[in-house]
């Protein structure tokens, strides 16, 4: 008998993934196509980020998934880290930051070649998909 | 049903290194609590042991704890991050009130040496949503950095301002024989280019912007006023234990220029003790970092938003200023031993209102007041005490 498949796509998440499966996994495929997809939900046009399955509001499983990288954020706050956690000593310095997108907001880090004395809290920035190595993925804010 | 009070405080000393095991440095702090309170094991008949989990290989900590203080009734186990024990504290007012016990034990306790200082910052990273934010490599300096900035682009904070929250702490950390950091630090140690108190963590915070890991436990006995009348000293009275949370996730926060769990924390805390800002005679607030302290005034009404670094500047919070907060040093000067941090803010505010804290005391104060705040406002805490 074949041994059962477990889908742990999430494992490819950011520079160390504490988490490997989870119902929102197709979001690491999105991420292979160039786009960061959040979700909403049809019923009560509630829009998530992090992206989720299940509906707060109406309790329902239905949300949608959508593209953000067409739309444009506005940086909220941000902070350039020059010490960082086990595991992510070869990515200092890194800026970490949130994006507002009216109706949510994304927490993330800032591209690493966007100058430092550019960045400004209230600046319009996207949200791009970025390589990291050993095949992992994750998503970088850059100026629109 | 009638109040419920404390009748014992104790707190080991805060250290890099603590000598002893996790229960026998709990046991510090429960032993000083016993002779304070002038009570005995036997006479309290249940425990609630608050710790972040990881940093030891110890699981399910309480009973041992328990054992270990010769504590024989049933052991409960409280965790909110870097509140966990004034959560313990709001538990044991609701297990006394509630009339299943009539006195309780909450112990707070955290070895955080027998790890390196890396490990135990992605330790504290994953006290977020470990799936959407620990995979970007988070950290708690960054975290509270993140708020740092916004109120610069608000409200014109500067990084002398929260230089001056650290001079403070350093006035006072000198006169407790707790304090892992008891050196004095001057505006011009905190703010000069060459200092290494000026190098950058995680911008705009800076090395003297930061508390440090520490070993430590606490102890805080609370009691029914029934069982207070057969013990032989007075109780502080606990007048109101506010608790509120926020959004692990900071993409779901409102704004990154206050905490909001803090703010709800206060207001049900004042409204719970009937009593209002004026009332507040001294305070404990979580100054993990300086810029916690200042949204800490904000939160609690001593300041209007934006307005914290005026309350600094003009030295407000001093010893013998209108509200004097964090008179023991604060956590910038005594550690954040994260489980050990809440006993041990209201171990300082107990022995104020019993006019009990020597150097640091201030003038006949009537109510006190301790923030303690989990994560970067996850869980807020505010406990309200009163003579
Ligand atoms: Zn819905």
């Amino acid at each position: 008998m074949a041994k059962r498949e477990i889908d742990d796509r999430f494992k490819k998440f950011g520079t160390v993934s504490f988490t490997s499966i989870s119902k929102v996994n197709d979001f690491v495929d999105s991420l292979e196509q160039g786009k960061v997809m959040a979700t909403r939900c049809p019923d009560c046009n509630i829009s998530y980020f992090p992206p989720r399955v299940d509906c707060q509001n109406c309790l329902g499983s239905n949300n949608e998934w959508f593209d953000t990288t067409e739309k444009e954020g506005t940086l909220a706050t941000f902070s350039k880290m020059k010490y960082g956690p086990v595991g992510f000593e070869d990515d200092l310095p890194y800026t970490i930051a949130v994006l507002d997108f009216g109706d949510f907001k994304m927490f993330g880090r800032i591209d690493n070649n966007v100058p430092d004395d550019s960045i400004k809290i209230g600046m319009k920035m996207r949200v791009h998909v970025n390589d990291l190595q050993a095949d992992q993925k994750n998503f970088v804010f850059k100026p629109a | 049903m009638g109040k419920v009070g404390i009748i014992g405080v104790g707190q080991s000393v805060f250290s890099r290194s603590a000598s002893g095991s996790f229960k026998e440095l709990a046991f510090e702090a429960f032993k000083e609590a016993c002779q304070d309170g002038q009570i005995s094991a036997q006479e309290i008949d249940a425990s609630v042991t608050c710790s972040a989990p990881e940093y030891d290989k110890q699981r399910s900590p309480s009973a041992l704890v328990a054992e270990y203080c010769g504590l024989n009734g049933p052991a409960f186990y409280a965790e909110t991050l870097c509140s966990s024990s004034s959560t313990g504290v709001r538990l044991a007012y609701s297990l006394i009130k509630s009339g299943l016990h009539d006195a309780v034990a909450v112990v707070g306790v955290q070895k955080m040496s027998e790890i390196s200082s890396a490990a135990s910052q992605e330790l504290m990273g994953r006290g977020t949503d470990i799936q959407w934010e620990s995979p970007f490599g988070t950290m708690m300096p960054a975290y509270y950095a993140l708020f740092a900035q916004a109120h610069m682009a608000k409200y014109g904070l500067t990084n002398e301002d929260m230089a001056k929250v650290r001079v403070k702490s350093s006035t006072y950390g000198p006169l407790n024989d707790r304090a892992v950091f008891r050196k004095s630090l001057d505006l011009e140690t905190l703010t000069s280019p060459d200092s290494k108190m000026t190098a950058p963590v995680a911008a705009p915070l800076r090395v003297g912007d930061c508390c440090a890991n520490a070993d430590g436990s606490s102890c805080v006995i609370v009691v029914s006023e029934e069982k207070a009348k057969s013990l032989s000293r007075d109780p502080v009275w606990i007048l109101g234990v506010g608790a509120a949370i926020d959004s692990v996730n900071l993409a779901s926060r409102d704004n990154f220029t206050s905490l909001p769990s803090a703010i709800n924390a206060g207001k049900a805390a004042y409204k719970m003790a009937g009593v209002t800002v004026d009332d507040i005679d001294v305070a404990e607030v979580h100054d993990c970092f300086t810029i916690a302290e200042l949204l800490a005034y904000e939160a609690l009404g001593f300041a209007k938003p934006g307005q914290g670094k005026e309350m600094i500047k003009n030295k407000e919070t001093y010893l013998d200023g209108r509200i004097p907060v964090n008179v023991d040093g604060g956590l910038l000067s005594k550690g954040h031993p994260i489980g050990a941090t809440g006993g041990s803010q209201i171990r300082t505010i107990v022995k104020q209102l019993r006019g009990e804290a020597g150097e640091i005391q201030v003038k006949n104060p009537e109510i006190g007041l301790v923030h303690n705040v989990g994560g970067v406002g996850i869980y807020g805490n505010v406990t309200i005490l009163g003579r």
